[in-house]
């Protein structure tokens, strides 16, 4: 019978079957943070289980930590006593850290697939639901709740009921300045924030093929944004070349055995999909978000949205709820929308080709007066690489902050916060009322449309910008 | 079977940031996370849940996309550690979903005509009970009873407060089977 790529992956993993019950299925890579792990640890110690397998389990602290004098102890001592825990709970079970200060700290989704433990076919669960991120591999990825994790913990099995499969197809081609973000954001405005509740998402299409590795990382990031678990791309030579030669990836004649059976990891042709979803590539543009949910967004080029004009009773007081919060009057156009915050990196664009291209657009250019940027790249080897590529002068140069790695202002966990009142521009995920500070408002963004927004103080692509005099090149040595 | 009074709360998209904003998931423990149950909406006083006719309420009935967003399991143990036992709505997100059968919360999708009715009817009567059964899948209140949806497993395992990892290290063989049958070329992290 034909199946689905996430049929296939699914049924690779199936320990155990039964009539009326949830199927048992193997867990291959189950990644750890700080913040959804410390009840899972305690459930384990008072029931006296060890970790199943401490060596199919990976831990690493982001969402808590400060992005700059990392040397330092946590100067917030409830952040600090919950990395300490982490700590305490790796020593005591014997689960692989990497702790703040060591080169492959970083936000866990930009660490596993670095590492290259991250591989086609495979089940990868972490206490995040930005886990879908993995998916891009043509892994089956997904995030779970704290009981799933000491379930995870003390068995590597999660019961779990099958997903639907539904197929998001982006034909043709990205014109120039479009970008994964940009095509991901459209796609959840398309089917909205629970268009993808209880699917898995696989999407296809020339322009999914045609993008990178960490590109289709961004897309597969925000599957669950709009309501789906995992989103998957089928592995193919990108992949693999991705892959080959990474520190956890296979070596020699396990090299070729695993390639030979990534092979068969595609949607077979007969295939059904419980649902299709078709955009045409050469219709988007950039995209930023309104709103209050990740839904809520457009193309750069529109105006605000006026709610009267929108006829279904929730949506419309959603948006009205929105606006107010955001502090937006219908017909604004989006490109008039001043920002006080720019913030780059998160686990859907903190990534070197993130950090290069925001670069690309800084460079030679100044951030506009009253304008604060922060870079934050994903991981400590993401720091190091753009450094050896010295693009951390770049923007210090244009008066960026310069970071160490972590969850930073994504989600405001650590000091990295927006204040109340203040509106950012962020490469992030997430646009929910209070998600960056208290009272910030969000507004989320490509790399490209950040760094635009940082040299204007509006929301702006790079498209609308002067270009840089070959003098002001020059005066800065770059 | 649960009978308590419950909350109209009238908003779509409430998602985990809501329930439970990212500065309270600091805590190590299971519980004492209800200072942090809507934090930021609790600042104003005219929030539902401010209302003196709200106070012991038991059910919350919510907006479509209930508990989208993060995976965050404190969003559970907010809305159980405020007294909640139940939240209804017409469509919750998946992995709320499955973390509120894990910690006792029962989520019950009704279809969205009768969550309008009954924000209706408490809206009209703050003091009106209202009654889940989890043996015959119905919200009940007045005169009105409707159906819900929840799946066997789920009910199952909430009916008898069942312990999931108990349950699958009776399958202990069937894991350590299929644990020897994994490729030798699958990665790990040691």
């Amino acid at each position: 019978m034909p199946r689905t790529l996430a049929e296939k992956v699914w049924e690779a993993h199936v320990v155990r079957r039964a009539e009326g019950e949830p199927d048992l299925l193997y867990i291959d890579l189950h990644l750890v943070h700080e913040v959804t792990s410390p009840q899972a640890f305690d459930g384990l110690r008072v029931a006296g289980r060890p970790v199943r397998r401490p060596d199919l389990t990976l831990a690493t602290e982001d969402h808590n930590v400060p992005t700059m004098d990392i040397e330092l102890p946590i100067a917030d001592p409830v952040s600090r006593v919950q990395v300490d825990a982490l700590r305490r709970n790796c020593a005591e079970f014997g689960v692989p850290l990497h702790s703040l200060g060591d080169r492959d700290q970083g936000i866990v989704h930009v660490v596993g697939p670095q590492l290259g433990l991250t591989q086609p076919g495979m089940t990868v669960v972490c206490g995040d639901s930005h886990t879908s991120t993995h998916g891009a591999f043509g892994a089956l990825a997904f995030g779970i709740g704290t009981s799933e994790v000491e379930h995870v913990l003390a068995t590597q099995t999660l019961s779990l009921t099958p997903f639907k499969t539904l197929a998001v197809t982006i034909d043709g081609t990205l014109a120039p300045g479009v970008t994964a973000k940009d095509v991901i954001l459209a796609v959840i405005a398309e089917i909205g924030t629970g268009g993808g509740q209880g699917y898995v998402i696989e999407y296809r299409g020339e322009a999914i093929r045609a993008l990178s590795m960490e590109a289709r990382m961004t897309v597969c990031n925000m599957s669950i944004e709009a309501g789906a678990r995992a989103g998957m791309i089928a592995p193919d030579e990108t992949t693999q070349a991705y892959l080959e030669g990474r520190p956890r990836a296979p070596k020699g004649a396990d090299w070729d055995a695993a390639v030979a059976a990534w092979q068969e990891l595609h949607t077979d042709d007969d295939a059904v999909f419980d649902r299709e979803v078709v955009l045409d590539a050469a219709t988007l543009a950039p995209f930023v978000t309104w709103g209050t949910n990740p839904g809520q967004g457009l193309p750069l080029t529109a105006s605000v949205p006026d709610p009267a004009a929108i006829t279904d009773e929730h949506e419309r007081s959603a948006a009205e709820r929105a606006l107010t919060y955001m502090d937006l009057v219908p017909g604004t156009p989006l490109r008039d929308i001043r920002v006080d915050t720019v913030f780059l990196g998160s686990c859907t664009n903190g990534r070197i080709e993130d950090l290069r291209a925001a670069a690309e657009v800084l460079r030679g250019r100044q951030v506009a007066d009253g304008v604060r940027v922060l870079v934050v790249p994903g991981s400590e080897r993401v720091r190091l690489a753009a450094e050896d590529e010295g693009l951390d002068v770049v923007f210090k140069e244009a008066g960026a902050e310069w970071r160490h790695a972590g969850c930073s202002m994504c989600l405001g966990m650590n000091p990295d916060q927006l204040a109340p009142g203040e509106r950012s521009a962020s490469t992030s995920n997430r646009n929910f009322e209070g998600r960056q500070g208290k009272g910030g408002r969000t507004h989320l963004v490509s790399p490209l449309v950040a760094a635009a927004t940082a040299v204007t103080g509006r929301l702006t692509s790079p498209a609308d910008l002067p270009p840089v005099s070959p003098s002001t090149y020059a005066g800065k040595g770059i | 079977m649960h009978t308590g009074r419950a909350v109209a709360l009238r908003r779509s998209n409430v998602d985990t940031d809501q329930i439970i904003p990212a500065v309270y998931l600091k805590r190590v423990t299971r519980t004492g996370f209800e200072d942090g149950l809507f934090a930021a909406w609790r600042n104003d006083p005219d929030f539902v849940l401010n209302r003196p006719e709200s106070q012991g309420a038991t059910v919350l009935v919510a907006g479509s996309d209930f508990g989208t967003g993060s995976s965050r399991e404190h969003a559970v143990w907010a809305l159980r550690d405020h007294g909640f036992r139940v939240v209804v709505s017409s469509k919750f997100a998946d992995i709320f979903r499955g973390n509120a059968g894990k910690g006792g919360l029962v989520t019950a999708c009704v279809a969205q005509p009768d969550v309008e009715r009954l924000w209706s009817a408490l809206e009209a009567e703050p003091a009106t009970e209202v009654t889940v059964d989890l043996n015959a899948r119905t919200v009940s209140w007045g005169s009105e009873s409707v159906p819900f949806d929840i799946d066997d497993y789920t009910r199952w395992r909430l009916m008898e407060g069942l312990d999931d990892v108990d349950l699958t290290l009776t399958h202990a063989d069937q894991v350590a089977a299929f644990e020897a049958s994994r490729p030798s070329w699958l990665p790990t992290t040691a």
